[in-house]
């Protein structure tokens, strides 16, 4: 009688427990008993994109492991969050996946704090379909239509006559927020819109059905998938590489920034300057996003 | 002394049962209290206002017709019960398109009046911006907020929980597809389940039943990520060539991964309920010149109905409750289910997919709550029906 409304109740108290990152957990609560073993007052601290995560901390053990007396503290939560936390002086850089919204501008500029941003990386998204699916490319409106349910069939973009089958990533990944600004202009999704829980579960979905499209990181392309070429003015089409990511003919590509307060540019610069070194952007390349060139 | 350590030992028991108890009242409380704040929200995100022209003569808006307007589905303010001229939504992020940064001042200082002054001169804008932004001298007009109705929640249809300005809280697509895979996972797992327990409890020999039995209840130590990606890899694929869909991942695969996962635990209640079927009464049936079958049917199948129904609606339970499998193969579509062969999307897959990104106290972290309480109640019902068919069968 009780098993049922135990099994709730336990997996309640799991879903509370997930929403802590436990790997950023255990890495920030090392690092400030790493920072009290030493002393160290002067640890950065780095807050926000769970995209950007893996990579920060890659770089931050290689800064460290050249500059053995800095401290570096990097923790996720998401880029609002670590904007969140730049403003209430929580943290000295933050991370974000997104530029920085007019709305937190605004924001920034009420409590008077002038914020510098800095692109470390760039992050390319790749629209893909099965490999058996003859269209090769596919314009910007074609794809919003596609994704807002107005096309449901392939032979209105030339292919064959095959419904549609649109495959999209959860509400809560930031992958479908930036899709849903570049591609779709901020609007929503069509309701029948299939959501897969992660990257992985859209690849397997996407090679096993015919009709299929949907989105990926750059990274994560597969021979098992088939990318399009895509074009946001109707003329010139792109496929996805990191050669076209990098010198911007690819267009649904999305920096990846840091934000910190500009009175605080003295302490934050080493770490950032490192960062944009040449030796850094090679890691920001092996860990599949695309470096930022200089001019 | 030994009355002492039997005293301690049964209030241990007492304060354990006791603590447990409320524990779970302290669950199902906060569950509760968390998703009845669901309706205290206000159908426009906090802090923000949606502004209109003051000529414009629409005041009210549903939040379907807000996110049709910007999903730009709704173009014409006639269609919405104004005056005919396009509808010219605006947000906050398209102020860089319509001002320069120079205009704009170094502090934005300047933006509320520019907004302000766009909306007097623009007759068919909508604006979605902060209140306070906007000075209080500005001339526009506003369209009401109010909170989410009982009804835009319960007879809602659609679920966007995400949607700016003004989120989609249906939970209808969510309640029938729950119920809808479940109904099919019970209606695939009710043979054969029947069918296992009879051929274990009175057809296979004592040494196949010791060999079985393990096997089957081992299909309860399976994670049930593991059954889901085994549904995504195989099942759906199968289904896809045997129909011939345009997409496998639909209500039928989430309902044989479900009937797959419910079988262990229909298996042992029913057989259990089988085999303590008095040994008598066996014999006497069979004395009387009945067949193996015909008492299998007419004598033990009776006798440990109450059994067998606890066990199916105990795996039902297991099935509505499910969330990872069905997570991975249902294809997560938030439509109202009209044939088994299309997506769907069950309550507790979108808890699990949407809790750990929601902001904790807003709109759509409360709407999961809600959920929560909606799939406690139907889990409260399957679990009342076992306490009713179990009574039946003592009296």
């Amino acid at each position: 009688m009780y098993v049922g409304r135990l099994l709730i109740a336990v997996r309640f108290v799991r879903l509370g427990l997930a929403r802590v990152n436990k790997g950023s957990l255990i890495f920030s609560v090392a690092c400030c008993f790493l920072s009290l073993w030493f002393g160290d007052a002067q640890a950065q601290r780095i807050k926000g994109s769970d995209t950007l995560l893996p990579l920060t901390q890659t770089l931050s053990e290689h800064y460290l492991s050249e500059h053995p007396g800095a401290g570096l503290v990097v923790t996720g939560g998401g880029s609002g969050v670590g904007l969140a936390a730049l403003r209430e002086k929580t943290t000295d850089i933050a991370m974000t996946s997104r530029r920085i919204r007019f709305g937190e501008k605004m924001k920034f500029a009420e409590s008077g704090q002038k914020i510098e941003e800095v692109a470390v990386a760039r992050d390319a998204l790749a629209v893909v379909v099965h490999p058996s699916n003859p269209i090769d490319r596919l314009t910007r409106s074609q794809l919003e239509a596609i994704f807002r349910g107005k096309i449901t069939n392939w032979k209105e973009v030339g292919g064959p006559d095959r419904p549609i089958v649109v495959y999209s990533r959860e509400t809560s990944s930031g992958t479908y927020e930036f899709f849903r600004e570049s591609v779709l202009e901020g609007k929503n999704y069509m309701s029948g819109i299939l959501s897969m829980p992660a990257t992985g579960a859209v690849i397997q979905s996407v090679s096993q059905t015919p009709g299929a499209i949907g989105y990926i990181g750059l990274a994560y392309l597969t021979p098992r998938l088939k990318p399009l070429a895509v074009s946001y003015d109707g003329e010139h089409y792109v496929y996805p590489s990191v050669e076209s990511a990098s010198d911007g003919s690819y267009p649904v590509v999305r920096p990846l920034y840091y934000y910190y307060d500009a009175a605080q540019r003295a302490s934050v610069e080493p770490f950032v300057d490192y960062v944009l070194s040449d030796e850094a952007q090679r890691i920001v390349k092996e860990k599949g996003f695309i470096p930022i060139v200089k001019k | 002394m030994k009355k002492l350590l039997e005293k301690l030992v049964a209030s241990i028991f007492t304060v354990s049962g006791l603590l447990t108890s409320i524990v779970i009242l302290l669950i199902v409380g906060f569950l509760f209290s968390e998703g009845a704040g669901l309706f205290r929200n206000r159908i426009i995100d906090p802090g923000y206002v949606l502004a209109v022209n003051k000529s414009n003569p629409v005041r009210e808006l549903s939040p379907e017709q807000i996110k049709a307007i910007f999903d730009s589905d709704l173009v014409d303010w006639a269609e919405v019960g104004g005056d005919s001229g396009p509808i010219v939504p605006f947000r906050l992020e398209d102020a860089d398109r319509y001002f320069s940064e120079a205009q704009l001042g170094p502090n934005y200082e300047h933006a509320g009046r520019l907004i302000a002054e766009l909306i007097e001169r623009t007759p068919g804008i909508v604006a979605f911006v902060p209140g306070q932004m906007l000075p209080p001298d500005a001339e526009i007009a506003f369209i009401e907020d109010r909170t989410i109705s009982f009804s835009e929640i319960f007879a809602g249809k659609e679920w966007f929980p995400t949607a700016t300005p003004s989120p989609l809280f249906g939970i209808v697509p969510l309640v029938t597809g729950t119920l809808w895979v479940s109904f099919f996972a019970i209606l695939f797992a009710f043979p054969f389940g029947i069918g296992v327990s009879v051929y274990l409890s009175e057809i296979a020999s004592e040494r196949t039943r010791q060999l079985l039995r393990p096997v089957i209840e081992l299909l309860n130590g399976i994670p049930s990520v593991v059954y889901g990606f085994f549904g995504l890899v195989v099942i759906v694929p199968l289904l896809q060539r045997v129909f011939g869909l345009p997409v496998g991942e639909s209500g039928l695969a989430g309902s044989i991964v479900l009937a797959i996962m419910a079988l262990p635990t229909i298996i042992a209640v029913a057989e259990d309920a089988m085999h303590n079927c008095p040994r008598a009464m066996r014999e006497a049936s069979l004395a009387l010149g009945a067949t193996q079958w015909q008492t299998i049917y007419r004598v033990v199948i009776p006798y440990s109905i109450s059994g067998i129904a606890s066990g199916v609606v105990l795996g039902i339970g297991r099935a509505v409750g499910e969330t990872m499998a069905v997570l991975m193969v249902t294809g997560n579509a938030a439509v109202i289910p009209t044939s088994i062969l299309e997506p769907l999307r069950t309550i507790p897959a979108t808890i699990a997919a949407e809790l750990g990104e929601a902001p904790a106290g807003g709109a759509h972290y409360e709407s999961l709550f809600l959920l929560g309480i909606v799939l406690f109640f139907i889990t409260l019902a399957i679990n009342l029906g076992v306490e009713a068919i179990s009574s039946k069968s003592r009296s």
